[in-house]
């Protein structure tokens, strides 16, 4: 409880927490900007777009303590809608991503109006449900064109200036999109906002006590989770210029909570570090063919059972310092 | 008269009766579902994984050892039962401290593992299985053929799971489950061991998805991905029946089975869709659930 009322009051704290964090931002930022001279640069822009993806879910279940089991269908909808728009209305890169972003955000009032009606469990189970529900939707309606998708998405001209289709305005767009992402969802959990979405987790009869319309933060954190999953899957869709209902299986909502939970809930950087390693492992343990869903199955378990704080978490634990 | 609404009164009756196979599952499986979260408070993901291992239980005994059906029945709910008591004694005990979404986690976890295995193993399309002779062929009632194994499955799944309400709510065993429900500590005190309890009770729910496997088994063919989807569905059943009461889940699986079955007939674009639109709108409606109660 004390541990409650500490972070419901924890503004003075931020200041020492900020310079770490910086430091730590800086290190990420280098990271990827040096990378691709080592690394493949397509799988570093999929890395940089599931890091968003799952930063995203990591703003649900790590500061509000919501687990959605269904953020694929939020991915799929800003790549399905961006994919539409840059490749059938023929509109430049940011208007796609814009569009994809908006009909995500537009998918998430809905659904979180639907699905903050239960909390715990039952949130987990809804947001299923209604992410199989999209699944199919998208599977028979005609524009996503079913099994094969959306093909050849153009990348198009950034404001009509930069050419997409080379890969490093690419890398670098990409880079700037989701290191925006990041610091976007930063400055949302260490907002006045955040400190009451934190509360809710700690306790919501308390801060619903203490006056705070709970169900009307827990949808606005609902909203800003699911358009960031939109930016994420819109993003993606351009780098990859395919949108495919792989994005909406449940299985992807599956992975970015597996991403998540190995790079640690509720830290700032977990689901970088968790989307490079789940993705870095699937990328060069190609050779594994179908033992890749048994092995996500046993990363789930031991994660649970012996390693529940996550790469950061442990990292940050060491240190003595929250990451 | 032969048709209804424009609507052949064969097909009608046809998806009907399909309408109450897939409720017989649905029941059978949000039933084991809430005698398990009852206890345990986890939603065991790992059930329909476990559905799978029944039908695959009654596929080995019929091609490795040649018992069949009846034995299988009764062999493969008890087997895979076995197995659940040493996934919880082993793995899920650890977390019964922990926030509940752990153990949601960890059989998510199982499920991926289970089926993964399977599919490397066996592929993904289906292993044939037989309906058992005494239940082969079908009664001609005036309007359709009613196949007698399908018959017996819908007969079957209503008695079990009319069984286990009567046991839960009518006996000593069932006090004692529903005491632990209410307040575990208190009934240790009463000198009934809990942590046995819940062993058995994990079992026991993991058991009747076993049996609902096998019973799909002549239906739906052995496949390892046949509790993939399914479990996605049941857990919309789950939301909508609220897991307060063992007849209200019951009923809210036969029942979804049958709304499913009439849109297939009506509007069959929608068909696959039915039960979670039907969950969005139970929860504006009433957030609890048709027989839930909201803590």
């Amino acid at each position: 409880m004390t541990d409650a009322r500490e972070r419901l009051a924890g503004v003075p704290a931020q200041a020492a927490d900020l310079r770490h964090h910086r430091t730590a931002f800086a290190v990420v930022a280098v990271f990827f900007l040096a990378a691709p001279l080592v690394l493949y640069p397509v799988f570093l822009m999929k890395v940089m777009c599931f890091a968003l993806f799952a930063a995203a879910f990591n703003l649900l279940i790590g500061y509000v303590g919501l687990l959605s089991f269904g953020h694929a269908m939020f991915l799929a909808t800003g790549g399905y809608v961006s994919a539409h728009v840059a490749k059938i209305w023929g509109l430049p890169p940011e208007l796609a991503i814009l569009a994809g972003t908006a009909a995500a955000a537009v998918l998430g009032i809905v659904a979180g109006m639907i699905a903050i009606r239960r909390q715990g469990i039952y949130f987990a189970m809804i947001t299923l449900a209604l992410s199989q529900m999209m699944f199919f939707f998208y599977l028979q309606t005609p524009f996503t064109h079913g099994e094969d998708g959306i093909q050849a998405v153009p990348r198009g001209m950034l404001f009509g200036l930069i050419d997409l289709s080379n890969v490093w305005a690419m890398y670098f767009f990409v880079f700037a999109v989701s290191a925006a992402g990041l610091l976007l969802i930063y400055r949302i959990v260490h907002s006045p906002f955040g400190q009451v979405l934190q509360a809710i987790r700690e306790n919501e009869q308390r801060a619903i006590s203490l006056g705070y319309k709970t169900d009307r933060y827990k949808l606005l954190a609902f909203v800003l989770s699911a358009s960031l999953a939109g930016l994420a899957g819109a993003t993606k869709v351009l780098v990859f210029q395919l949108a495919s209902l792989v994005d909406a299986h449940w299985s992807m909502s599956g992975e970015v909570v597996l991403m998540t939970l190995l790079g640690g809930l509720g830290t700032v950087f977990g689901p970088v570090a968790g989307a490079f390693v789940l993705l870095g492992m699937e990328n060069y343990l190609a050779q594994l063919g179908a033992w890749v869903t048994v092995v996500q199955g046993a990363i789930f378990v031991v994660c649970v059972l012996t390693f529940r704080r996550g790469v950061i978490g442990e990292l940050g634990h060491w240190l003595k310092k929250p990451l | 008269m032969d048709s209804i609404f424009g609507v052949p009164t064969q097909a009608l009756f046809g998806q009907l009766l399909i309408g109450l196979i897939n409720g017989s599952f649905y029941a059978l499986l949000s039933l084991g579902l809430a005698v398990i979260f009852g206890l345990l408070n986890i939603i065991n993901f790992a059930h329909g994984a476990q559905y799978m291992l029944g039908a695959f239980c009654a596929y080995f005994l019929l091609n490795k050892t040649g018992i069949g059906y009846w034995w299988a029945l009764l062999i493969a709910p008890l087997a895979v039962g076995l197995f659940g008591m040493l996934i919880e004694r082993t793995m899920l005990k650890q977390l019964y401290k922990l926030d509940h979404l752990y153990g949601l986690l960890l059989t998510f976890g199982l499920a991926l593992v289970i089926q993964g295995l399977f599919r490397n193993e066996f592929g993904s399309s289906g292993l044939p299985y037989p309906i058992p002779e005494a239940l082969t062929g079908g009664h001609n009632l005036e309007f359709m053929v009613l196949p007698n194994y399908r018959a017996w499955v819908v007969v079957a799944s209503l008695a079990v799971c009319l069984g286990t309400w009567f046991v839960i709510e009518k006996t000593k065993l069932g006090s004692y489950l529903r005491a632990g429900t209410e307040n575990p500590n208190l009934l240790r005190a009463f000198g009934v061991n809990v942590p046995r309890m819940i062993t058995l009770t994990y079992g026991f729910g993991v058991g009747l998805a076993a049996f609902a496997g096998v019973m799909a088994a002549p239906i739906y063919q052995v496949n390892p991905l046949m509790g993939a989807d399914l479990i996605i569905v049941v857990f919309a059943v789950v939301v909508i029946g609220g897991m307060g009461s063992i007849l209200g889940s019951v009923l809210t699986g036969f029942g979804l089975g049958v709304i499913e079955g009439l849109t297939k007939v009506f509007y069959p674009e929608a068909s696959n869709t039915v039960i979670f639109i039907v969950m969005a709108i139970v929860l504006i409606i009433k957030p609890a659930g048709l027989f839930g109660t909201q803590k």
